[in-house]
């Protein structure tokens, strides 16, 4: 093994791999987040949203396969990593303290990353093939709002969606400050408020998320 | 029975050997309040002797708190419940009359049951061996004060050097994660000028002895900074993952013989 992929299959390696795909996910999400609160204009604001999109295609398409790359690093990584920690544990204690001296957030990511990741696995299914495999260009252009709204208008979508994104902000509120101690930034003045600001941002972020299947599932789009 | 004495029931952990299966025996004792849990262990030892029985085995050595020889699981805790204690330092005067104390050996892989409360924590002494140390020939005693060491430097590694090798660091961790006692070993030395010239050799050889011997990864829950009898910071964590991620970029070193 060449000393660079020595690093990386190495316990820190394995949690730098988490934390730099980590951090870039959650960048992404950001910038999700803002382009869908487009949904709220209406359907106009929304459709000419995704037209922007679909004008840079080729930038879109190299930016979809790096994140599809992350993913698979964090997903593949994180599996793993739980798979030898189990396998470092096998025995567990009659009595256990866990709940007094660990969050909630930091024991269940596992749970949390796996129905996120299913929760994933479906959104692609569902809007990301819509909006790109779905008849030609013209045919299919300013239905995207329409897609959306449909699916919001399913109880069980709407409610998986909520679900999904809310535990994302547990995923979130370890994964934050997680990712900065691994880095080795855990610094007397500077790390509380980065533990703040990774609850802050989780919370927006699954509000953000969960806000918008809750608006059209109440309010049909109207 | 003198006055005084609680009643306790104690479930503990018996295991005939390291293959053998395990499992819980109750006892029922009277200790005085003022005894340690190591005391009250010894008590019962006395009685189950008398009675021709297999005493209970666990470890310790200096029962001050100093040595991390003894370490048992108390009610879920490493060291027990009290914050900032070793074993040997807990009192039953923290229990109440007619409580179950539950004790049990510290589980890892990494750390087999020898027999009964006694866990075999040599991986440590291997993490030591692999770059715990600085290489300084010996001579003459140097002058106090040769090196000029900042106050606040000197600090961070004594806090550091405080870690006694206890080993309830990878007890309390749900991943068995040595990584608060390989983090306080390499800060003690890391952060001072005596360990400079090792620094990124000694990080890379104690990480990778410690994945080899199968120990958890760190998943920063910082359960460990909770249990430890000697209140060790997670800050250290940050700072081996810190060293050890430069060591990797900047220095000369492509294979790591330990």
């Amino acid at each position: 093994m060449g000393w660079l992929a020595e690093s990386l299959n190495s316990s820190i390696g394995k949690k730098f791999i988490m934390a730099v795909t980590g951090l870039s996910l959650i960048s992404f999400l950001l910038i999700h987040l803002i382009g869908n609160f487009t949904l709220y204009g209406g359907p106009e604001a929304f459709n000419g949203y995704v037209e922007t999109l679909e004008i840079v295609k080729p930038v879109i398409r190299v930016i979809e396969l790096v994140l599809a790359l992350i993913f698979i690093l964090h997903i593949f990584n994180g599996i793993k990593l739980w798979y030898e920690n189990k396998k470092a544990r096998p025995d567990t204690y009659a009595v256990d303290s866990k709940k007094e001296n660990t969050t909630f957030s930091s024991r269940t990511m596992i749970i949390s990353g796996s129905i996120v990741f299913i929760f994933l696995v479906l959104h692609l299914a569902t809007f990301w093939v819509a909006f790109n495999f779905s008849g030609d260009t013209h045919e299919k252009a300013m239905v995207y709002y329409s897609v959306v709204l449909e699916w919001f208008q399913e109880g069980w979508y709407a409610g998986f969606y909520v679900i999904a994104v809310l535990l994302l902000g547990f995923h979130l509120n370890h994964g934050f400050q997680s990712a900065f101690q691994t880095f080795g930034w855990n610094h007397k003045k500077y790390f509380p408020f980065i533990k703040k600001l990774g609850t802050i941002y989780a919370i927006l972020m699954a509000v953000g998320f969960a806000s918008i299947p809750i608006y059209f599932f109440i309010n049909g789009g109207n | 029975m003198s006055a005084g004495n609680i009643n306790l029931k104690l479930k503990i952990w018996r295991q005939s050997g390291m293959r053998a299966v395990g499992a819980f025996a109750d006892y029922q004792i009277s200790v005085s309040p003022d005894s340690s849990i190591l005391e009250m262990l010894d008590d019962l030892n006395n009685d189950l002797e008398k009675q021709g029985k297999d005493p209970v085995v666990f470890e310790s050595d200096c029962r001050e708190g100093i040595c991390g020889t003894c370490g048992l699981v108390i009610n879920g805790h490493p060291h027990g419940p009290k914050p900032k204690i070793a074993t040997c330092q807990l009192h039953m005067r923290h229990f109440n009359e007619g409580d179950t104390v539950w004790i049990e050996p510290f589980r890892a892989k990494a750390f087999p049951v020898i027999k009964d409360l006694m866990v075999d924590r040599e991986g440590f002494d291997k993490i030591m061996h692999a770059g715990g140390y600085v290489s300084i020939n010996t001579g003459g005693v140097p002058d106090a004060n040769e090196i000029p060491i900042p106050k606040d430097v000197a600090s961070t590694a004594m806090d550091a050097a405080e870690c006694i090798g206890c080993g309830a660091c990878v007890a309390a961790c749900k991943n068995a994660s040595a990584m608060l006692f390989v983090s306080a070993k390499v800060s003690q030395y890391s952060v001072l000028p005596q360990g400079q010239p090792e620094k990124y050799e000694r990080v890379q050889k104690m990480v990778k002895v410690m994945d080899e011997l199968g120990f958890g990864s760190c998943t920063n829950t910082y359960a460990c900074e909770a249990e430890c009898p000697k209140g060790i910071s997670v800050k250290n964590i940050a700072r081996l993952n810190r060293d050890f991620i430069m060591s990797k970029i900047k220095s000369n070193t492509t294979e790591i013989e330990v």
